[in-house]
């Protein structure tokens, strides 16, 4: 079966949507991905969707769970790339992606995941 | 209304979604559609090919593409299902019977200009949206 392959680079894990996934393939991605963060103890995670032609709801939905489930393992998601079509097809559609957090490109993706995990250290180093 | 070109395609595995996804692009393509009209029409029909896949037991979806007085593009998708007992209901966004969202028929109906469905208990369910270029 196809398989989405899941980079591992330092603290984050890479993915690139490049396939038009049929829906067991988003559902294999979703079960990868939560078991590679637990495995290496990533603190984030990046999907490039810029190949994605069009997000239906379900691959919405995969996007949300994949965000709410890193997040319960302690990992930030940020989905990058979106597509302006995309974007406004989604919204119509009636999902906005609430909890998931976005940026433009890959370099505005890596830049908030690196912020997010800064700020975090910095908080948890004025407890000390 | 004339009716340039029309073909039957098959939904009744999940690879027939993707393919469904595919001819719709092409054929928004060939009528000229702007980016965001085809990407419209292609989530729309990714959503209802779903649905006759998943409640309908698997269908098919007839293309059918119209020429005069306006070009567009019309989608018939048709299953022989348990049908809907409440269409109101079922168009109902967050409304679902299965483990989705509910946006599936909610969501296809704001991304097309005319939506028809057609569906009685036990006889199936026929549901055909059309987008005007």
């Amino acid at each position: 079966m196809d398989k989405i392959p899941i980079l591992s680079m330092g603290e984050f894990l890479l993915v690139t949507i490049q396939v038009d996934m049929h829906d067991r393939l988003a559902m294999t991605l979703q079960d990868d991905l939560t078991s590679r963060i637990s495995e290496t103890g990533a603190r984030g995670v990046l999907i490039d969707i810029s190949s994605l032609e069009i997000v239906d709801s379900f691959i919405g939905r995969m996007l949300g769970n994949i965000a709410a489930m890193s997040r319960v393992l302690d990992a930030e998601t940020v989905v990058v790339g979106m597509r302006p079509a995309v974007a406004i097809t989604l919204v119509e559609l009636g999902m906005s992606l609430a909890g998931v957090k976005t940026a433009l490109n890959v370099d505005a993706g890596m830049e908030l995941l690196q912020t997010s995990l800064g700020s975090d250290e910095e908080m948890n180093g004025s407890y000390v | 209304m004339a009716v340039t070109s029309s073909e039957t395609i098959p939904v009744i595995s999940e690879s027939d979604v993707v393919s469904v996804r595919q001819r719709v692009r092409e054929a928004t393509s060939r009528l000229g559609f702007t980016l965001v009209d085809q990407t419209k029409m292609v989530t729309a029909a990714s959503e209802l090919a779903r649905n006759t896949l998943i409640h309908g037991g698997g269908g098919a979806m007839d293309l059918i593409m119209l020429n005069g007085p306006r070009l567009g593009l019309r989608l018939v998708f048709a299953d022989k299902g348990p049908g809907i007992s409440d269409i109101s209901l079922a168009l109902r966004d967050g409304f679902t019977t299965g483990s989705g969202l509910g946006l599936g028929l909610g969501g296809a109906k704001r991304l097309v200009n005319d939506f028809q469905i057609d569906s009685k208990p036990g006889t199936g369910t026929k549901v055909t949206v059309t987008r005007w270029k």
